[in-house]
């Protein structure tokens, strides 16, 4: 009898059941899904490098293009390129954007993961969610309705769509998503770290300062630069707050225009092909190199704190 | 039943205190319930602990001898959940009433079931709480974690590693690690939570022999799960039974049978728990 079972279940061996295709099927959707993300960057890098490449052969000039501050791609006689006004634009928003958001979200998250119980961390954990889900247009809109007479008033400036406008926005908008993902960071570190630097009569703060952040390290240098990536990216709200001037920013009260923005204003107006349809797509390769370099130096740290 | 039982353990306490009364009493502790929510994990708990002796704490699973050591180091004020009632002195002050319970806190060492090193260096983890104390001189630090790491059995196989993560040491070294660190604390009272869980045999030996020295400099409580240990170290030894303490004694009386409450005898042979 058991000969006779063991045959029947060698048998098995060479038949595949439903379930042996289920498991092929799953395992080509999912690879597909996964190498989706690959194809869809090099896609998307290859067609943006395509459309600029004929400004970047012909007639691109290194000096001109990052050295010179004059955009003036209307000029008919003899239209400029030079982006570093754009360059300035965005770092400096994205700079005092970063010098508020950090400080913020980093404080927030702490409250939120250390200090707060209950009720408190479940309602503020919900807010921040819904502060991070308010579209850019709508902060932009608050940029240009509230913020702008604000600062005029406040600091008696003629305009107030300047780079304080546009860095307090952003740095707004990139906080609830630093803070969540600060939050997590600092979660995720394990209670008996806590538990064992409170036995040893250390303060809350010194629990925290000493033990948490170090612990939290990696978590909370992601949720920096997904900020930074944020700053460089974000358009809408940019292109309402800045006064979307050429400029190169000697005040926060100066203003200022974004490469961002300056894409998304100018692309619909330009013709096809043309030499200035062509340089707002260099420029598109330019930011897509910023958020690679971003996102390596990011994870290169990660790795380097990981093998330390 | 439960009366009659705490009847005869207060008869067995007023003998033992008198036996011992030219000791200092380190800890006293009267009516001590901890509860979570509604569920209470230590009833009732009376005892005094004194001075320079090594008190055991054997009990199975579930008996309320963590929450019991919980409640010594404040450690509730973090826990919103953990309720704490009745009397706790430490050195005659009652601890429910200091003002600054990191004082407490950094004079109490205690050394977990399982071991936690801090992530960060062998040295900073040993040489946090002295920091902490304000200690900032090289020389000092330097022979403070020496001195700890070799009574906790570890200097000789990290010495050459002082600057790797200490969380990356292996269980029983981290284990060894946090006993270090505990004694950086140059505790009054330092308490071992089953220290041995995660260290091998010949290094368990190792400790017990240096916390037969450490007794002469401070006091300390050993909660074990094994029953032999507490008869190698402990003066006296309490048995902990469903959050309540049955009784405690003079560690050799209880072994030789000399209990109030058959229970006693049951565990330390082995026939429940």
């Amino acid at each position: 009898m058991t000969t006779q079972s063991s045959e029947a279940m060698n048998e098995q061996f060479d038949r595949r059941t439903l379930d042996w295709y289920i498991d092929k099927l799953v395992e080509v959707i999912v690879f597909i899904s996964g190498i989706s993300a690959i194809i869809f960057v090099i896609g998307i890098f290859v067609f943006v490098t395509m459309e600029g490449m004929g400004f970047l052969f012909d007639s691109f000039s290194f000096s001109e293009f990052f050295g010179s501050e004059y955009w003036e791609p209307s000029d008919e006689d003899a239209p400029e390129y030079g982006i570093l006004a754009l360059i300035a634009g965005t770092a400096s928003v994205t700079g005092l954007a970063m010098l508020i958001a950090i400080p913020f979200s980093l404080g927030t998250a702490i409250y939120i993961a250390e200090f707060s119980t209950g009720k408190t961390r479940e309602y503020l954990k919900v807010l921040v969610e819904l502060l991070a889900a308010i579209p850019s247009v709508v902060w932009g809109f608050i940029g240009l309705t509230i913020m702008n007479p604000l600062i005029i008033e406040l600091f008696d400036v003629p305009v107030g769509l300047t780079v304080l406008n546009a860095g307090i926005i952003l740095g707004l908008m990139a906080a609830p998503i630093m803070t969540s993902i600060a939050e997590d960071a600092l979660k995720a570190v394990p209670d008996r770290y806590r538990e064992a630097a409170e036995a040893l009569g250390a303060t809350r703060w010194q629990v925290i300062y000493k033990t948490v952040l170090p612990a939290a390290k990696n978590g909370l240098l992601g949720a920096i630069l997904l900020g930074v990536g944020r700053g460089f990216g974000e358009t809408m709200a940019v292109l309402m707050a800045t006064g979307h001037a050429v400029n190169i920013p000697g005040s926060v009260f100066d203003s200022v225009r974004a490469l961002t923005a300056t894409i998304a204003a100018e692309l619909g107006e330009t013709a096809v092909g043309s030499e200035h349809y062509q340089v707002l797509f260099t420029i598109g390769i330019f930011l897509f190199l910023i958020t690679f370099v971003i996102n390596l130096t990011a994870d290169l740290i990660v790795r380097g704190i990981k093998n330390q | 039943m439960v009366e009659t039982m705490l009847e005869s353990k207060s008869e067995g306490k007023s003998e033992t205190a008198s036996t011992a009364e030219q000791k200092k009493v380190k800890l006293d502790i009267s009516h001590l319930t901890v509860s979570y929510g509604n569920d209470a994990a230590i009833s009732d708990v009376n005892f005094k602990i004194f001075e320079n002796e090594i008190f055991g704490i054997i009990g199975p699973a579930n008996a309320g001898k963590t929450s019991f050591l919980k409640a010594l180091n404040l450690m509730n004020t973090f826990d919103a959940n953990m309720k704490v009632e009745g009397k706790i002195l430490f050195n005659d002050r009652d601890i429910h009433q200091l003002k600054n319970v990191y004082a407490l806190r950094s004079r109490i060492g205690v050394v977990f079931p399982l071991p936690v090193g801090l992530p960060m260096t062998i040295y900073e983890n040993v040489a946090l709480s002295p920091r902490l104390r304000g200690i900032k001189d090289k020389a000092t630090l330097d022979e403070i974690v020496q001195r700890c790491l070799q009574r906790s059995a570890l200097w000789d196989e990290v010495k050459d590693r002082l600057d790797s993560l200490g969380s990356l040491l292996s269980g029983g070294q981290q284990q060894r690690l946090t006993i270090a660190r505990a004694l950086s604390q140059e505790p009054e009272l330092l308490i071992l939570d089953e220290f041995s869980i995660a260290v091998d045999p010949v290094t368990t030996m190792r400790i017990e022999e240096v916390l037969k020295e450490l007794k002469n400099e401070m006091t300390i409580i050993l909660v074990t799960n094994l029953v032999q240990q507490a008869r190698r170290l402990a003066d006296r030894t309490a048995f902990f039974l469903e959050g309540k303490c049955i009784e405690t004694g003079d560690t050799e009386a209880l072994f030789n049978g000399q209990v109030e409450n058959s229970k006693t005898t049951d565990y330390i042979e082995g026939r429940f728990g």
